[in-house]
């Protein structure tokens, strides 16, 4: 909402530059996104000026050279090009010096031999209008040499408002002037809408049109009202300079009219050419389905139900609150008017117009329900301007169609309450104030309640108590309401144990120096498709934005794979990976077990965990980087599964993305399956520009399932551990898993960790066989082990291993 | 509310997604929302609590304001400014310049909040929750937002890139 502030003033005139009304109105509620100059940026230098001699120019046609008097004594010599130049006119006048719109001076200028030391001003030279036809003839109160500012809005600011869904009676001038004068206790002009013009003749306007509302779910009152002897034409230039600086076009006296008090009261009115509305007698009803007319903007526009039209004798004549039609339209050779203000629906004007791909200036008010009091109010600014604008007469009697009148609204306010809810007092009296000042009336009090009557343009928005507070809390300054914090001295924050659980094992990623990534939750068919993945179908986006993002990710590893890809192209293609975020399966529903929040889910989301390690692992004192191998990533997942104390194996298990020689499934003691791990199938690799990577993802929703409660107190180790390194050769298909529950076995309680960190293929191993190097570490609770007693667990583990077709290497 | 008796104080993060892609719009998003609801809220309480937010992720010397604002589901609502940390509220550079940061106006808009609106308690009525006797506030901002302002970040889409040498300089 553009609101010129020459308008606004008009109203309410806060003592307060623009930026510092705009300030006010941003901390009470109006957001004021710019203060906008318009016109000329210095008033200074223009002038009313009084032809007094025109004379052809000698050496040009279309030229007059014209003596102006400008009030200083000496006449001063312009040549102007207007055809519509003539003496006794009252103009505007720049001077020489004069900055125009455009930021230069005017400079005295020599035409064909006459130096013309002046200009005489047409529309849109400075900002009023756009028409460059003729000059702008003045009404013949200014005085000559009188600055042209007091007669012209030729500089101006303009707020540019954002207003609140909740606040159509802010989409007017005099509703921000209510604002103003709310917020800055300057006071507020008499509401334009109070009176009326003066009727004249015999008849009645309900002997010139009849209204029906045939539907009044959609349209809660229809007023009409009828003019004769209109003279159309184009407006005077104080209405084309208000409308022009709110950014609407000018375009003929009546209907500027209807714009210019749509702008200052924020009631749209549609005026009908009464000649061109056929049977003279309006029906507003619902669309029939597939009805077409041809809208004001010369669009035929198909209608279904239940948009609103206002139909005549033969069909639609304009769609309700939103545009006027074709058929009867105000023209040139108008003379009869009918006035419409009505109120409209507003949930229907919102789905219609959405229906309809068409927003005007007039739905976006009703859209935001407006109360019926409003259309009869605007129709007598209205009348009054029709009157002494157009020279119209106005037919006695209005044409009311009001089915259902509302009653006014009165909200029960207890002024402790008040304080209760902003945390500071404000007497009583102060209350009361600040809600008159905004329009509501005290109406009476009751057992200590006051009683608030609701202004009419406040309908919408305030309703109970709560509302009433808000608007004694944000007038009364919320600059001015103390700082304090919430007293709950025991409340104390903490994480649900799945959220510490999460944050545990992230932590375990990051020590081992992991990146987190995030990742969309959005995928491509085409991204799964690569990862062969088949079965179950993906959740689809019902309105992607692209083919990339238009399916949820059932699984995190694409977004790790991008990512790795991403990076190595940068030169880092040793990036260790991880990501930690929901995933999305097919299946939702309706939520019914009141274990959390109610309602319909798209989707079963699950969390999961999935790290992703490409290229070389990191380098030790000792060894050069290798790349990163199955056991790398195990013992990840391991100390991952370690953090969160879920005891798991890992068994063999195919997945069309890894090897199909080197994946496996963490199952936990219980049979339930955690996730995958394995290397990244080599096609699979490739097709992300990777030369190998493993990867493992686990489901840490049901990790937390299976996470034991909070550890008991475990004895600080007073005794050491005997750590001692094995090599075992085994065929080539048994499994780590295997391999390291033998030694368990063998190992019994007093073998306290094992951990396979090393594996080897080569001669010295033998065909078909492979080495594993494992870490045992031996303690007791209760003293330090001998040296004979790790030696009988060594021969017992070697008696397990042997029983799998293992052997310990020296 | 729903599975919670009152009172409740509780910070959610969590992802959003909108229809959009540019600078400063990525279809998925982070939101960190927070509401505390007990017998004595205030709205001078959640001014309190939303000015030691800013000051721990802004800085000691900042100061918020408040603004009157509208949201479906609080009220009264605010929007919520904190002094530009660029410029220390002045809306001006040393070197006499006007700030593109808060652009001239001394405030950065960072968040928006307000009391729950007493309709929201009849949907958990059953959970012990009457608009009569409890009352809270709840408040909702950008997580990338936030870090964009704080570390300067120009574009948002660079949070969904995870590119090493971006990320390295948040560890
Ligand atoms: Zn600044």
């Amino acid at each position: 909402m553009r609101v010129p502030l020459s308008w606004l003033r008009q109203y309410c005139d806060p003592p307060l530059s623009a930026r510092e009304i705009a300030d006010r109105l941003d901390l009470t509620g109006t957001e004021v996104s710019r203060v906008e100059r318009v016109g000329v940026g210095d008033p200074d230098g223009f002038v009313v000026g009084r032809v007094e001699l025109v004379a052809p120019h000698p050496n040009a046609d279309r030229l007059s050279v014209c003596v102006v008097d400008d009030g200083s004594g000496s006449p001063r010599t312009i040549v102007c090009g207007a055809p519509n130049v003539a003496a006794g006119q009252t103009v505007a006048v720049a001077l020489p010096g004069a900055l125009m719109p455009n930021g230069e001076p005017l400079a005295e200028a020599t035409l064909r031999g006459i130096t013309s030391s002046g200009m005489i001003l047409a529309e849109d030279e400075v900002g009023i209008g756009e028409d460059h036809a003729g000059i702008m003839v003045l009404g013949d109160g200014a005085q000559p040499g009188a600055p042209l500012a007091e007669h012209l809005p030729i500089a101006d600011d303009v707020l540019d408002l954002e207003i609140a869904p909740n606040r159509p009676d802010c989409l007017a001038v005099y509703g921000v002037a209510r604002e103003v004068h709310a917020a800055t206790g300057a006071p507020l002009g008499v509401d334009p809408t109070t009176y009326d013009a003066e009727p004249s003749g015999e008849d009645s306007a309900e002997q010139h049109a009849s209204v029906k509302i045939a539907d009044p779910d959609v349209c809660l009152r229809f007023t009409a009202r009828v003019f004769e002897d209109v003279k159309v034409g184009p407006s005077p230039l104080w209405l084309k300079a208000c409308l022009t600086a709110a950014g609407q076009r000018p375009i003929s006296n009546v209907v500027d009219i209807t714009n210019y008090v749509m702008l200052l009261c924020g009631q749209p009115l549609h005026a009908f050419d009464l000649d061109r509305v056929r049977g003279a007698s309006i029906v507003v009803r619902k669309a029939h389905d597939g009805e077409k007319m041809t809208t004001l903007d010369g669009v035929e526009r198909t209608f279904q139900s239940p948009t609103a039209l206002v139909c005549d004798a033969e069909g639609p004549s304009g769609i309700g609150g939103i545009m006027g039609g074709a058929v009867s339209e105000v023209s040139g050779s108008t003379t009869r008017v009918l006035m419409e203000a009505a109120t409209w629906v507003g949930t229907n004007i919102l789905s219609s117009s959405s229906l309809l791909g068409l927003r005007t200036e007039a739905s976006t008010r009703f859209e935001k329900q407006l109360h019926p009091d409003l259309a009869m109010a605007a129709q007598r600014l209205a009348a009054r301007l029709l009157v002494e604008v157009c020279g119209a007469r106005l037919v006695p009697g209005a044409i009311d169609a009001y089915p259902a009148p509302v009653e006014p609204l009165l909200v029960p306010l207890r002024p402790e309450r008040v304080g209760r809810l902003l945390g500071v007092q404000i007497p009583q009296e102060e209350i009361v104030a600040i809600l008159e000042q905004l329009g509501f009336e005290l109406s009476g009090v009751e057992s200590g309640d006051l009683l608030f009557a609701v202004p009419s343009w406040r309908s919408a928005d305030v309703q109970r108590e709560a509302d009433l507070i808000e608007e004694v809390g944000r007038i009364h300054g919320l600059d001015r309401l103390p700082i304090t914090l919430p007293e709950r001295p025991l409340a104390v924050g903490r994480l649900t144990p799945a959220q510490a659980l999460r944050r545990g094992i992230e932590d375990v990623m990051r020590d081992r120096g992991l990146s987190e990534v995030v990742a969309y939750s959005f995928t491509s068919p085409g991204t799964l498709e690569r990862l062969r993945l088949g079965g179950e179908e993906p959740v689809a986006l019902a309105n992607p934005l692209s083919e990339d993002q238009s399916v949820m990710r059932p699984l995190l590893l694409p977004g790790l794979l991008d990512a790795a890809r991403h990076n190595a192209a940068r030169g880092r293609p040793d990036a260790w990976l991880f990501e930690s975020a929901h995933v999305y399966a097919p299946g939702g529903g309706e939520r019914t077990d009141g274990a959390g929040p109610r309602g319909a889910t798209p989707a079963v989301e699950r969390h999961h965990l999935a790290a992703l390690l490409p290229g070389d692992g990191p380098s030790g004192w000792r060894t050069a980087p290798s790349p990163t191998d199955f056991y790398a990533c195990k013992a990840l997942l391991e100390a991952v599964l370690n953090a969160a104390g879920v005891e798991a194996r890992v068994e063999p298990e195919q997945q069309s993305f890894l090897h199909p020689g080197r994946s496996a499934a963490a199952v936990a003691n219980d049979g339930s399956r955690l996730g995958w791990l394995g290397e990244v199938h080599p096609e699979v690799a490739a097709e992300w520009d990777l030369e190998a990577a493993t990867a493992f993802e686990l489901d840490v929703d049901l990790l937390a399932e299976l996470a034991p409660g909070p550890a008991p107190y475990r004895d600080v180790p007073s005794y050491p551990a005997d750590v001692q390194d094995i090599a075992v050769v085994v065929p080539e298909e048994t499994q780590a898993a295997e391999v390291e529950s033998a030694v368990r076995e063998g190992g019994g309680e007093l073998l306290d960790t094992v951990r396979v960190f090393d594996v080897y293929h080569g001669e010295q191993v033998g065909e078909g066989k492979r080495s594993l190097a494992l870490r045992l570490e031996f303690r007791a609770p209760d003293r330090t082990l001998t040296d004979e007693e790790v030696a009988a667990l060594r021969d017992r583990i070697e008696a397990r291993l042997a029983a799998i077709g293992g052997q310990l290497r020296a | 509310m729903e599975v919670q008796e009152p009172p409740v104080y509780v910070i959610v993060p969590g992802k959003c997604y909108r229809r959009d892609s540019d600078a400063t719009h990525t279809p998925m998003f982070h939101q960190v929302e927070g509401l505390a609801v007990d017998e004595d809220i205030t709205l001078a309480d959640l001014k309190g609590v939303l000015l030691e937010f800013a000051r721990a992720i802004f800085g000691r010397e900042r100061e918020i304001r408040l603004r009157s604002s509208y949201f479906p589901f609080t009220e009264p609502s605010v929007e919520v400014d904190v002094s530009c940390f660029a410029c220390g509220g002045s809306g001006t550079l040393a070197d006499g310049s006007r700030d593109p940061l808060c652009k001239g106006s001394g405030w950065i808009e960072i968040l928006g909040a307000g009391m729950v609106d007493p309709n929201l308690y009849g949907f958990v009525a059953d959970k012990g929750y009457d608009p009569e006797r409890v009352q809270g506030f709840a408040f909702g901002m950008g997580i990338e937002r936030i870090a964009m302002l704080r570390h300067g970040v120009p574009d948002l889409r660079m949070f969904f890139d995870n590119d090493l040498r971006f990320l390295e300089q948040f560890g």
